[in-house]
């Protein structure tokens, strides 16, 4: 009892000092990613490879998530009216909703699995077969080649499909609720306007711009700081995933309380 | 020249190198020997600035590796080939793209009729026919993997050479392929080599010195002559070894 006791500070202070480890070569990263911006015939070529890539590559998924998502709400909704709330709210309700928060939110999180894992696995990979160290040694800057493509891709892509998310789950939810309530038109559309503001839109893309961020710089980075061969990258792209997600969660939340309050 | 001089590094608790004094003249070919896991690579990853010493300089055709700046230390690297231990090519492009790519100079670079005639005369110059020039890595031997490697390296006609164990995992027959080549490359293209091995005989096939890393430091850097007839403790325990393999090998 003692003994772990006396170990709780060294247990706490490792544990700080990793973090601030990690916070600096995160910011050496970027350092790396500013000082490569001007090598633009490098970058964009392969940045407009990838922005396909992530963009049409994650549409189908993206699709999906969000037309079930808006569904869904719609659904449970319904469920919760029990007649003394006017039907017009479920337009308000499904369209902030998804504009709020399931648009931007399970985006992210897909994507944080989707190009997150593969960011992760493609950089690892890279690193411990040494093709990080040979793009070095040939006098290549690793970030103009690998980073700055990968990050912008995100950064332009995430926040396109997020837009594309929020319009599926709104009609998504739109038609659903039609299915299930005796609701017109008329009065979804008298709905999603009665509480919408143009901020809400604003705040949506904002969300998936930091989100965007957290997707493609912490699994660049875990990819870029593998070690230890083919099990090193299977731990890369675990912690990847899990290190953007709760990113995303916890954006979600300052956010939130940031932008809305 | 290359020069390393009291070069420290280590990787936490690990100490890798505790005070490396090795040289290089101009135009040698210089095998530097060692156990697995005794630090030849992260020696070798000092001399063009992969990796930065804790203590200790290293000096390259005069230039003092850690303290050049960005710009500098990629002209540097623009006169070194290296030569990584499983040829790092990049996956995703084809041998053509991956040669290519050793071209350092954006102008060559960016010259077609350049690289449509200096790719195929690396792959001559490494002994693969030109039309290995379409494969993809994935689609190469060991053995090819390692002489593309080559390739690239010297697709920029560097000054200097670095192998890094150069025949590890290969059958004898590719392993003496590949130290023909460093001899042969040596003597045509008139490049300073080093070779980080554990082979001792393909190193006394190659090298016109050898020296020997064990616990941190050099224990002997000399001839073949020198080292056969050293006194040294760790030289003569890794001879004794090599001759104990190869004739359990017969």
């Amino acid at each position: 009892m003692t003994t772990a006791l006396l170990r709780f500070p060294y247990v706490i202070g490792r544990g700080l000092t990793g973090s601030l480890d990690h916070v600096g070569r995160v910011t050496l990263l970027l350092v790396e990613m500013v000082r490569g911006l001007p090598q633009v015939r490098t970058w964009f070529p392969l940045t407009v490879r990838e922005a396909y890539n992530v963009g049409v590559g994650s549409l189908f998924i993206v699709l999906l998530v969000s037309g079930f998502a808006g569904a869904v709400t719609a659904l449970q909704t319904g469920y919760q009216f029990t007649g003394n709330i006017p039907y017009y709210v479920v337009g308000s309700l499904v369209v902030e909703s998804v504009v709020l928060e399931l648009g931007p939110v399970l985006t992210g999180l897909i994507l944080a699995g989707r190009i997150g894992a593969r960011y992760a696995a493609e950089l690892g990979t890279m690193r411990v077969t040494e093709q990080i160290d040979a793009l070095e040694s040939l006098g290549r800057s690793p970030a103009s080649y690998l980073v700055i493509p990968r990050v912008l891709a995100g950064l332009i892509m995430v926040p396109v499909l997020v837009i594309v998310a929020d319009l599926v789950g709104i009609v998504s939810g739109w038609w659903f609720a039609r299915q299930v309530l005796p609701l017109t038109d008329a009065d979804f559309v008298y709905g999603a306007r009665a509480f919408w503001r143009p901020f809400d839109a604003y705040y949506s893309l904002i969300k998936a711009f930091f989100f965007a961020a957290s997707i493609t710089i912490i699994p660049c980075y875990m990819g870029f700081s593998t070690q230890h061969g083919a099990e090193g990258v299977g731990r890369a792209t675990t912690y990847a995933v899990v290190a953007s997600s709760v990113m995303i969660l916890l954006l979600d939340t300052v956010l939130a309380q940031i932008l809305l309050h | 020249m290359i020069e390393l001089r009291d070069l420290h590094k280590r990787f936490g608790e690990q100490v890798v190198l505790d005070g490396v004094d090795f040289t290089v003249m101009e135009g040698e070919t210089v095998a530097l020997l060692g156990e697995s896991g005794t630090g030849k690579s992260v020696l070798l990853k000092h001399i063009n600035g992969l990796l930065h010493p804790d203590v200790g300089d290293i000096v390259v055709d005069g230039k003092h590796v850690p303290s050049l700046k960005r710009r500098e230390l990629s002209e540097l690297r623009s006169s070194i080939g290296y030569v990584f231990q499983n040829g790092a090519l990049f996956d995703s492009m084809n041998v053509f793209e991956n040669i290519r790519f050793g071209l350092s100079d954006m102008d060559l670079y960016n010259s077609v009729d350049y690289c449509r005639d200096r790719v195929p005369e690396c792959l001559r110059l490494v002994n693969l026919e030109p039309d290995v020039a379409k494969k993809l890595p994935a689609e190469l031997s060991g053995g090819m993997r390692k002489r593309v490697g080559v390739a690239r390296a010297i697709a920029g006609q560097p000054k200097y050479l670095l192998y890094d164990e150069p025949t590890s995992g290969l059958d004898p027959l590719n392993a003496d392929i590949i130290d023909n080549l460093v001899t042969h490359l040596a003597e045509e293209l008139g490049v300073t080599s080093v070779m980080v091995t554990h082979d001792v005989r393909g190193a006394f096939r190659v090298a016109d010195r050898i020296a020997l890393l064990t616990n941190g430091k050099i224990a002997l850097q000399g001839t073949q002559k020198e080292f056969l007839e050293s006194d040294d403790e760790h030289v003569k325990a890794f001879l004794e070894r090599d001759f104990e393999d190869t004739s359990y090998a017969a």
